[in-house]
């Protein structure tokens, strides 16, 4: 638990206190309202993620402290769902980023179900672009 | 005026999913099944299952006769001339595709497909790609503000090159009946062939292909309160004779040799391959519970629900409605609310509706929406359904707005 980033800390102590919907999707829109906005040239079809319902542009850059990650949607909880996963990957060091389990990362959470296969809100495809990057 | 369906008990899902705190407004993606359509499933397995229309023994003929029993019931709820016209695929989009090859040879460069601005992909895409294999051109019918395919320019855009128009009768988008008298008139005028599909259509009310004056009819049977794995393909005798056959293997050959082979005619002749034997005697049931309603009563019912969802969703401020719908279902957008996160609340809170773009992208490119929230209806929702819906649906834009 110590090894986790500040961001995650935070994020872990506010989503196991909130119990139902209700408060979980409020988490995640005032997660979602922190998220910087990408600026229009960065929202290209290269750094958009296929495969997700609304639009999600995804960047990662590698720095050498680790790598630093922006990404952005137009729907709100998908824009809170980013805002936890940078939360955990942002700044995380290039060598231990690649062996992350982001699948435990949201159990952690209680978003379980945001990763359910028949979920088309893309968060699976997000996912798999970050092991692409990190990966390459 | 309470709105209860005197059929929900005849429905276990829907029961069970109730009892899950579930409510179920998602039927125009599949339906929940009947008892007895459950019954015939586990009767066929369980009383010894046999393959069809070849071994002598008694399990083979009990199939047999079945599955042909299927197919009778089929032509009759369609009130077709003979159940020879009656082909079976394994869902509706194969029965779009086995059209698209067995009439490929029919089509020349610069011949022309016409289909409408909001069809479902399966029935784009297969013409799409036959355009591309045979250098043809599809043409798109415009709608109009309320849904429909607009006749004037249909009118216009129908000509003498088109061999064939491809349409649906119900959208599952927009929720409107298609003008399909007017369009089938102006596509024969031009000797077109014509298909429609009536994967929505068929579910709200009894159609008549032969009256309607196509040449192919296809739906599938779980929309119909029956088992996935069964599509049906209904075609007009004359039309079924232009077929070529497509899929080739057991079941649909008559003689075969090494280097050469002899099929059957339709219907076996385009059922290649072992069938869903069990699914396709299980569709027979579920016609033969939908025979045994009083079609007025469901009608009725069906009537009352999607007005009472209408005008549930025209009282919410910023709720707007694609289109006019005027049967099963109604699609909507919220000012400043993105449909994802509608359809995420929604679904948290228990409420199954679709979100998203339905199958027919194209469609929302055009509108210029990045997707909507769908509510359909089937015969065993009931008033109670929708006040949990409309409370579930002020919750979530009380949360999101």
């Amino acid at each position: 638990m110590s090894e986790l980033p500040a961001a995650a800390r935070q994020a872990l102590a506010s989503f196991s206190a909130a119990s139902g919907w209700e408060a979980r999707a409020r988490l995640l829109m005032q997660w979602g309202d922190r998220l910087q906005p990408l600026e229009p040239a960065l929202q290209t079809e290269a750094n958009r993620v296929q495969g997700c319902e609304s639009r999600v542009w995804l960047i990662a850059e590698r720095h050498q402290q680790g790598w630093h990650f922006r990404a952005y949607s137009d729907a709100r909880l998908l824009r809170g769902l980013l805002a936890v996963l940078l939360a955990r990957v942002d700044g995380e060091d290039p060598t231990r980023i690649a062996q992350l389990d982001l699948a435990d990362w949201f159990a952690q959470l209680g978003l379980s179900r945001q990763l359910s296969p028949s979920r088309s809100n893309g968060l699976n495809a997000v996912l798999a672009r970050i092991g692409e990057m990190v990966q390459g | 005026m309470p709105l209860i369906s005197p059929w929900r008990g005849d429905f276990p899902g829907i029961l069970a999913l109730q009892r899950e705190g579930q409510i179920y407004l998602d039927s125009a993606a599949t339906a929940q099944k009947p008892q007895v359509m459950l019954d015939a499933l586990l009767g066929y397995y369980a009383g010894g299952a046999a393959n069809v229309h070849r071994a002598r023994h008694l399990a083979a003929e009990r199939a047999t006769v079945a599955f042909e029993a299927s197919r009778a019931a089929v032509a009759r709820w369609l009130n077709a001339q003979s159940p020879a016209q009656i082909l079976f695929t394994s869902n509706a989009t194969e029965a779009f595709n086995l059209v698209a090859y067995g009439l490929e040879h029919e089509f020349q460069a610069g011949d022309e497909i016409a289909i409408s601005a909001l069809e479902h992909h399966a029935n784009l895409l297969p013409w799409q790609q036959l355009c591309q294999r045979r250098g043809l051109r599809l043409v798109v019918l415009p709608l109009d503000e309320q849904g429909k395919v607009d006749l004037p320019a249909a009118a216009t855009l129908i000509g003498p090159r088109t061999r064939l128009l491809a349409v649906s009768q119900l959208s599952n988008v927009l929720g409107t009946w298609q003008p399909l008298t007017e369009l089938i008139a102006l596509a024969r005028a031009q000797g077109a062939l014509t298909l429609v599909d009536g994967a929505q259509g068929i579910v709200h009310g009894r159609h008549d292909p032969t009256a309607l004056g196509c040449d192919f009819y296809v739906f599938s049977g779980h929309k119909l309160y029956g088992p996935d794995g069964v599509g049906v393909l209904h075609a007009r005798s004359e039309a079924l004779a232009r077929l070529r056959h497509w899929q080739f293997g057991g079941e649909m050959v008559r003689v075969a040799h090494y280097h050469s082979a002899e099929f059957h005619p339709a219907p076996l002749g385009f059922e290649a391959g072992t069938p869903a034997i069990g699914p396709v005697i299980a569709l027979g049931a579920s016609l033969a519970y939908l025979e045994s309603l009083d079609p007025a009563a469901c009608l009725a019912h069906e009537q009352a629900l999607h007005a009472h969802l209408l005008t549930g969703l025209r009282a919410r401020d910023g709720v707007r409605l694609l289109g006019a719908p005027e049967a099963a279902l109604a699609s909507f957008v919220v000012d400043d609310v993105h449909p994802a996160d509608l359809a995420q609340l929604l679904g948290d809170q228990g409420v199954a509706v679709r979100g998203g773009s339905h199958c027919a992208m194209p469609l929302y490119e055009r509108i210029g929406l990045p997707g909507s929230v769908r509510v359909s209806l089937a015969l065993y929702n009931d008033g109670g359904d929708l006040a949990q819906f409309f409370q579930a649906l002020d919750q979530a834009l009380e949360l999101l707005r």
